[in-house]
């Protein structure tokens, strides 16, 4: 059953903080849900369905429904990582086609850099029971260096160049310029990225996402509310998830569960590639971009570098502009935590509320895709297609 | 040139045979029966079965890089990897008793054993 169409996004809002010493976590997470349903026009008492994922303090769901006072008759703590909050917009929407949920409430935060966490550099043990951590966590699997394995055998493989990759960062900053909010607003260059000092070869600084504090949120609502809300109105056309896991010893790093994420996401909405105008890509590092655009379908695998080379994913001059936020790369990354922001600029693209100089003209359908976990185990990914009201 | 120190692997009843095996300076490998085929990381259940069947058997120690990064950000730099044993796995390590510069995707590796506490013996690959 396709439920195209049954769900909307009614509110949106992004932190516009980077570094927030002076907050708790519970507090970022109500300030932002309150911040989403203030865009959509609804209040606390409206939300009857909530999600959130590991991010989310004390006992998750439950601590946050008592803090922010909701009364609720569905809740889903789905935890798949930074892929976590484009998963829990596919539940919403097939919670709210199913009748469950009337007005769903999505929220992520954290404060990474507060807490001072050498977030990419640093292993860390999630839980002495995991049933992999024997055979891993000694060998010092970090967030970066799990990545630069899939970049060095893509590039080995493929050809791909530490300068193709430096091009996915060379569009972001592009966009982030217009960004106030952005971290990194500098405009870089290829030289930039490739001159960078190398963290864990072959990729450098620049090749990796900032680490900053913040958060997001997002309403869901049924069609019915949504026409009735003062918002333009921004359907959910279609989605897909998967887990992708190193399956028994049988390991490939060169491609994402985006190949499988994708498809489902494409047949529901009916969709086709050229019809997406704008495609916000989780971008934990560039080649995390790379595979993603070649899984989704863009492009035939291992042909990403091209694909992304001269600027191709630069609104105004590229084939599919990407992350006009400024992404992970420049933006922000908030709680080490992607997938909430990219569904933030897909919603304000298709709304025309992007910022002028990277608006795309006609934006009437957009792609999002979260990725969670890490690309050199198992990941959670998600991708899911929004649009106008009469896409 | 290994890491500054290691985590110890935490030992279960599932795998405390393989991590016995490492003090005997043995490597072993996972296989399930029904199947024939071996399997990474080490547990009873079959992830192609579902049965509670999976044996260790003694591998042959030896396989072919399929992919690395040495991290530059640590104290000490290190070569994290994933090697693919001849018996068919892809296993992460690290590639140690090399000079990183000369680890590339292909090379021929074998097992090498760090001791690290009364429980387990990790083990580690260099160059054959």
């Amino acid at each position: 059953m396709s439920i195209r169409g049954k769900a909307c996004i009614a509110g949106i809002y992004e932190h516009p903080t980077r570094k927030a010493p002076d907050k708790s976590l519970a507090q970022l997470h109500a300030e932002v849900a309150a911040g989403a349903l203030a865009d959509a026009g609804l209040s606390f008492s409206d939300v009857d369905g909530y999600y959130c994922a590991g991010d989310a303090p004390g006992l998750g769901g439950m601590s946050m429904a008592e803090y922010m006072g909701l009364n609720l008759r569905h809740i889903d703590t789905t935890e798949t990582g930074g892929s976590s909050y484009v998963i829990h917009v596919n539940h919403a929407a097939q919670m709210i086609a199913a009748g469950k949920v009337d007005v769903a409430l999505i929220t992520l935060a954290g404060r990474p850099r507060s807490e001072g966490m050498a977030t990419g550099t640093a292993p860390r043990i999630y839980d002495q029971n995991a049933p992999d951590v024997g055979f891993e966590a000694p060998y010092g699997p970090t967030v970066v260096n799990m990545y630069a394995m899939a970049a060095m055998r893509h590039m080995h493989q493929f050809g791909t160049t530490s300068e193709q990759l430096a091009w996915i960062k060379v569009a972001a900053s592009t966009h982030a310029q217009y960004n106030e909010h952005a971290m990194l607003r500098d405009v870089v260059t290829v030289e930039d990225v490739v001159n960078s000092p190398m963290i864990s070869d072959p990729l450098h600084r620049l090749d990796c996402c900032v680490i900053s504090d913040g958060g997001g949120a997002i309403v869901m609502v049924k069609p019915e509310i949504a026409k009735s809300l003062n918002r333009p109105v921004v359907k959910y056309l279609g989605g897909g998830e998967t887990i992708k896991h190193l399956n028994g010893g049988n390991v490939d790093l060169t491609y994402t569960g985006a190949r499988n994420s994708g498809p489902p996401a494409f047949e529901e909405s009916g969709v086709k590639h050229e019809d997406i105008k704008y495609a916000s890509i989780y971008d934990s590092f560039t080649i995390t971009v790379l595979e993603t655009i070649e899984d989704l379908g863009f492009c035939e695998k291992g042909q990403g570098g091209k694909f992304v080379s001269d600027g191709n994913l630069i609104s105004g001059i590229g084939k599919l502009p990407f992350n006009t936020d400024g992404g992970g790369l420049c933006n922000n990354h908030p709680a080490n935590r992607g997938g909430m922001t990219k569904v933030l600029e897909a919603v304000r693209q298709v709304r025309g509320e992007a910022h002028p100089k990277v608006q795309v003209p006609n934006c009437d359908i957009a792609l999002a895709h979260g990725t969670g976990g890490s690309i050199g185990t198992r990941m959670g990914s998600a991708t899911i297609i929004i649009g106008q009201e009469d896409a | 040139m290994p890491q500054e120190s290691y985590i110890h692997p935490p030992v279960n009843p599932e795998t405390k045979e393989f991590w016995d095996a490492t003090k005997q300076g043995k490597f072993l490998v996972p296989r399930c029966p029904d199947t024939g085929k071996y399997l990474w990381f080490p547990r009873r259940v079959s992830p192609f079965t579902g049965k509670t069947n999976v044996e260790y058997v003694e591998g042959k120690g030896t396989g072919t890089i399929y992919t690395f990064s040495v991290m530059r950000r640590s104290k000490q730099p290190y070569c994290i990897a994933y090697v693919t044993l001849d018996e068919g796995p892809t296993i992460m390590t690290n590639i140690v008793n090399v000079d990183y510069d000369t680890v590339k995707i292909g090379m021929r590796v074998k097992v090498t054993f760090k001791d690290l506490n009364d429980e387990a013996a990790l083990p580690l690959f260099e160059p054959a």
